[in-house]
């Protein structure tokens, strides 16, 4: 019928030569795409990676032709099967989308038709490229939610998108591209949405099913770790171009162009000591499309650019001879000495540590929820944060680390005086806020406990300059006697978080998500703050930013000897800064200690999971794999005794059996402080293995 | 669900006496009830003469007490004259107070005497209600399907030749008010010296010197036909047309750029399906809540419409009401609106529940 029936296993999938691909605006064309060749072949999994704008998602849209109104492929082609995508018409690429190739994408909430039941979106895509019937669509989407290993079938096939959990979605997702048995599946960050546990679920899955369909895969992901999980070929994008293509341990151990290993040296690796090897940030920032740089992309903040040379011609890729299709788009890939150390850091004193500033007892914060579908309904309590304890002193940085609906977000709300605490005393120097309003807050204590936002891009008010912004802050917390005060003090904080001074007049729109997060700093630390809450302060920039402003965080911590309480989900990055962890579990802490003790044995058998989920970028390392069965109970009704006892694979172990699904564990107290809340007795926990080794080279 | 709608009722109570004791204030300024006394009894009173009618007539006092009469738990006013007489609020004049109850007001089911119809309020207001209930069913039945219609038509594909032709229109006929488009169509339809009339009579296709239309829908108090009915319903429809299609096409342009209606394109759904299964329910969530509000918009383009058409429905009795001064008729003619504008809020809230499964009320 068509000629992919009549298609040879032994060719490339997918070939992919010069694509260029450009969006044309009222005012100029802006080139997102050039000259991009790749190949996958038949049962290959291929990593598209590169920061946000670099044309990866493009290439993707590309492939199904889906480049809106104003995107347009200005040359090149793409080989499906043979057959040129680009040439094709609307009805041959119907019958190509989601039969021949299918998608999966970043939001698997957006992705899916909330006023549609699962099934009916599953059953569809059978119905019409096979033309089979309802019923035996619906029993196909039946199966195939059973494929993808969720629970109770018959209950998810009937339910709507907003009754699942994110995980959950994101599997209905993937069933859905499986449906009918695509050749290639399209991956769009497919789980830069999720938690780390459920993320290595979806991972393990995705790879099972690509062996069990021998499907080819093109893998859309930032980060590196996870496509060496995945991917058997990387191709790494910089600006609209692939800058180096390979396989994925050729690529990873023997890089052979600038990016790709400034890349790798900003990115905490678990595996390696922090200070043996610095995180190195790319220094500069992404050029815009229309701004690109003459000649490479990358020569104005490539450490080897050489005048005349680099910004001279076009780079052309060139193939590195011995290697497995291994080829680097750049001119000087030969001269470069590849294996030499990244130029030595200097090394900074730690803060000291002083006196207690932060002390929270036994905090609790319930949420009272209605659930019925007019109000009313049974009131239900919501635990957010149970039994919450610690300490955290001058100069300290205090990492809280958990999933989604564990509670962090809840007890920054509770210090910052946004919620008032159920229970429980939080001390903030000899002053007991836990019940006071930020509202009734005095300035001094509001200027003292400051926050860092997740998010740069909504929490800057798009209508003031940059410069107001921190003045309206310093003003609000009272300082200075006049306005030229103000504004001096505003451009020291400006200096602070090196930022040059005429960034007082821009506005938030004229600034990248990196210099965002640098003003939001500075807003934070315009009081003097004492106690800084970040949360989640670099997970929306880029990987090569990300160092740099996490740098920035601790340098300004060391001056001012701020206690830093740093919240995040990315474990790379809390063991790279912090000095003592928090490993939070459904409101309960299930393990504080130093960063050392937390990240070695014996661990809390949720840190073991979430530390084992974590991808990491290294062909060296090593890691056990342990997946988490199922989701993370909900706060509404979470499940008796231990909160972890659902997902534990330890449970087995614990003497007298059936101890944990009726009492909460006792937080146990191990040599040097370090606490577990488990009912594990000792023995057992001596027993554990690291999750991370460094293989002998 | 039912304690939701329980305790909606409640507000929608209190909503209703508030508004209803503004009206009632308004209404029973000193200067009304001066003019109600001149025209009950006679032009040329004397100043003392206007003051005496209107405390032997009940209408001195405060204004809450009053009210509270209105409403029926206040004791109806009672006034014995030097000679003997006694008139009060519940007793006509010759019946004994002694067998009258002692409320009378709304909860007692007596809403007054229109001076005007010179009947009981009840009695008048109903058959009107009902006349213009069955105007505005016919409105709404054109109305709704047409707007979704060219809304979902123009919204589907942003910015195409079809997109710009119906957003003309629908921005054109929502910006003309009633009173200018019933005014147009009266003289395109339903005359027989312009507009399309004589040309028809001229094919022969209607009887010389008769209308394509008739320009008064009196007639359609009795026996409603398209001949009668259809311009008042196109008048008052024109307007919600445009209005509700602008609605639907701003919720509908904004379903077509989410990421589910991408997932379906490249799930290889055609473009008719994905409009129809995918997009469509998704992008009538806005415009239901547009479309409940329009209901208490009609009460207001009925009283243009029925005047203008002669038709003597709600909004007919609602302007004679108020140019006669018949404080009563006024009165529950605005309680009608209000309790009319609160029940179609909360059906649309209950509406927006079955519609859209991710809602819960809280």
């Amino acid at each position: 019928m068509t000629a992919s029936d009549t298609w040879d296993p032994s060719q490339p999938i997918l070939e992919i030569e010069h694509l260029s691909i450009s969006f044309f605006t009222r005012l100029r064309e802006i080139p997102a795409v050039m000259d991009f060749s790749c190949t996958v072949m038949a049962g290959e999994a291929m990593g598209l990676v590169g920061e946000s704008g670099c044309g990866k998602s493009t290439v993707a849209l590309a492939v199904m032709r889906e480049l809106g109104k104003t995107g347009r492929i200005v040359a090149g082609s793409m080989k499906f099967k043979g057959r040129d995508l680009a040439q094709m018409d609307d009805e041959e690429l119907r019958h190509i989308r989601g039969s021949e190739i299918a998608m999966i994408y970043q939001e698997p909430m957006a992705s899916l038709n909330p006023a549609m039941k699962v099934g009916a979106q599953l059953a569809e895509v059978p119905m019409l490229h096979s033309g089979m019937s309802k019923a035996d669509a619906w029993a196909l989407a039946r199966q195939i939610v059973a494929d993808v290993r969720l629970p109770d079938p018959d209950r998810i096939i009937n339910s709507y998108p907003h009754q699942l959990s994110g995980g959950q979605q994101q599997r209905i997702v993937i069933a859905m591209a499986l449906m009918a048995k695509p050749a290639l599946l399209i991956l769009d960050e497919p789980t830069t949405a999720l938690d780390v546990t459920v993320e290595a679920g979806i991972v393990d899955l995705v790879k099972d099913l690509g062996e069990k369909y021998g499907t080819s895969m093109l893998f859309i992901s930032h980060n590196l770790g996870l496509v060496m999980d995945v991917c058997d070929r990387i191709c790494v994008m910089y600006s609209g171009e692939a800058v180096e293509t390979g396989n994925v341990t050729e690529v990873f151990d023997k890089m052979r162009h600038p990016y790709t290993q400034a890349l790798f040296r900003s990115i905490p690796l678990p595996g390696a000591d922090k200070n043996a090897r610095p995180l190195i940030s790319i220094p500069g920032n992404f050029p815009l499309p229309h701004e690109r740089p003459k000649g490479c992309n990358f020569g104005p903040r490539c450490d080897y650019f050489q005048h005349g040379r680099c910004d001279e011609t076009d780079v052309p890729m060139s193939h590195i001879p011995g290697d497995d299709r291994h080829d680097s788009r750049c001119l000087r890939w030969q001269e470069i000495d590849w294996s030499a150390p990244s130029a030595a850091r200097e090394v900074k004193e730690k803060a000291e540590i002083g006196q207690v500033v932060l002390k929270m007892e036994d905090l609790r914060k319930y949420y009272n929820v209605s659930t019925g579908a007019f109000g009313g309904g049974a009131s239900k309590v919501v635990k957010a944060n149970e039994t919450l304890s610690f300490e955290a002193r001058e100069g300290e940085t205090l990492a809280i680390v958990g999933e989604s609906g564990c509670g962090k977000s809840t007890f920054a709300k509770v210090l910052m005086g946004l919620e008032t605490a159920t229970s429980g005393s939080i001390m903030l120097f000899d002053e007991n806020v836990q019940s006071t309003p930020i509202q009734k807050r005095n300035t001094d204590t509001v200027s003292q406990v400051q926050m860092v936002f997740q998010n740069p891009f909504d929490t800057l008010n798009p209508s003031m300059s940059v410069g107001r912004q921190i003045i309206r802050a310093l003003e609000i917390f009272n300082y200075g006697a006049s306005d030229a005060d103000r504004h001096q003090r505003m451009l020291e904080l400006l200096d602070l978080v090196k930022l040059p001074r005429a960034f007082a007049d821009r506005m938030p729109r004229q600034l990248s998500g990196g210099q965002k997060q640098r003003v939001g700093i500075a807003r934070a630390f315009a009081g003097g703050a004492k106690v800084v809450v970040a949360d989640e302060p670099v997970s929306a920039l880029d990987v090569s930013v990300q160092a740099a402003v996490t740098d920035l965080l601790m340098d300004i911590q060391r001056e001012n000897r701020t206690t830093l309480l740093f919240i995040s989900h990315d474990l790379s990055i809390v063991r790279y800064l912090s000095d003592r962890v928090m490993v939070m579990y459904l409101g309960h802490v299930v393990e504080m200690g130093t960063t050392d003790q937390v990240f070695a044995p014996p661990y809390h058998p949720y840190t073991e999971a979430l530390l084992s989920a974590v991808p990491i970028a290294d062909t060296k390392v090593e890691r056990k794999r342990i997946v988490l069965e199922g989701d993370i109970p909900s706060a509404v009704n979470p499940p008796p005794g231990c909160p972890f006892q659902t997902r534990c694979r330890w449970k087995s172990q614990v003497t007298p059996a059936g101890l944990c699904d009726r009492e909460v564990p006792p937080v146990q107290m191990l040599e040097g402080g370090h606490q577990i809340k488990c009912h594990l007795s000792r023995e057992v926990l001596a027993t554990m293995e690291p999750v991370i080794k460094i293989a002998a080279e | 669900m039912g304690k939701f709608v329980l305790r909606r009722l409640g507000v929608m109570l209190l909503t209703a006496i508030a508004l209803t004791f503004v009206v009632f204030y308004l209404t029973n300024l000193p200067p009304n009830l001066e003019k109600l006394a001149r025209t009950e009894g006679s032009v040329r009173m004397t100043e003392e003469a206007v003051q005496d009618w209107i405390e032997q007539n009940g209408h001195s006092g405060s204004v809450i007490g009053r009210y509270g009469q209105w409403l029926g738990v206040v004791p109806g006013w009672t006034y014995t004259d030097e000679k003997g007489d006694t008139r009060g609020r519940c007793f006509a004049i010759g019946e004994d107070a002694a067998n009258a109850p002692r409320y009378c007001g709304l909860l007692q089911g007596d809403w007054g005497y229109s001076t005007f119809f010179k009947k009981p309020v009840v009695d008048s207001l109903g058959e009107k209600l009902a006349a213009t209930g069955w105007l505005m069913l016919a409105v709404m039945l054109v109305m709704v399907p047409t707007s979704l219609f060219l809304g979902v038509l123009s919204g589907m594909r942003e910015g195409s030749a079809t997109d710009r032709t119906l957003s003309t229109f629908s921005i054109a006929s929502t910006a003309t008010p009633e009173y200018v488009s019933g005014v147009v169509l009266v003289a395109l339809f339903a005359t027989a010296a312009t507009g399309i009339s004589p040309l028809l009579a001229e094919y022969g296709l209607i009887e010389p010197k008769k209308t394509l239309f008739l320009a008064s829908a009196t007639s359609a108090m009795d026996d409603i036909t398209f001949w009668n009915f259809a311009l008042p319903v196109m008048t008052i429809a024109l307007y919600g047309i445009g209005y509700i299609a602008r609605m639907t096409r701003a919720s509908m342009t904004e379903v077509m750029t989410q990421q589910y209606i991408r997932t379906a394109r490249l799930k290889g759904v055609p473009f008719r399906t994905v409009v129809m299964k995918h997009a469509l329910r998704n992008a009538l969530i806005a415009p239901f809540t547009v479309i409940m509000l329009q209901f208490p918009w009609l009460l207001n383009g009925v009283v243009i419409v029925e005047s203008l058409f002669n038709y003597k429905g709600f909004g007919w009795t609602l302007v004679q009401a108020a140019s006669n001064n018949d404080i009563p008729l006024l009165l529950a003619c605005s309680c009608v609106a209000v309790v009319v504008v609160l029940l179609t809020q909360l059906i649309s809230d209950i509406g927006y529940v079955f519609l859209n499964p991710r809602i819960r009320l809280a």
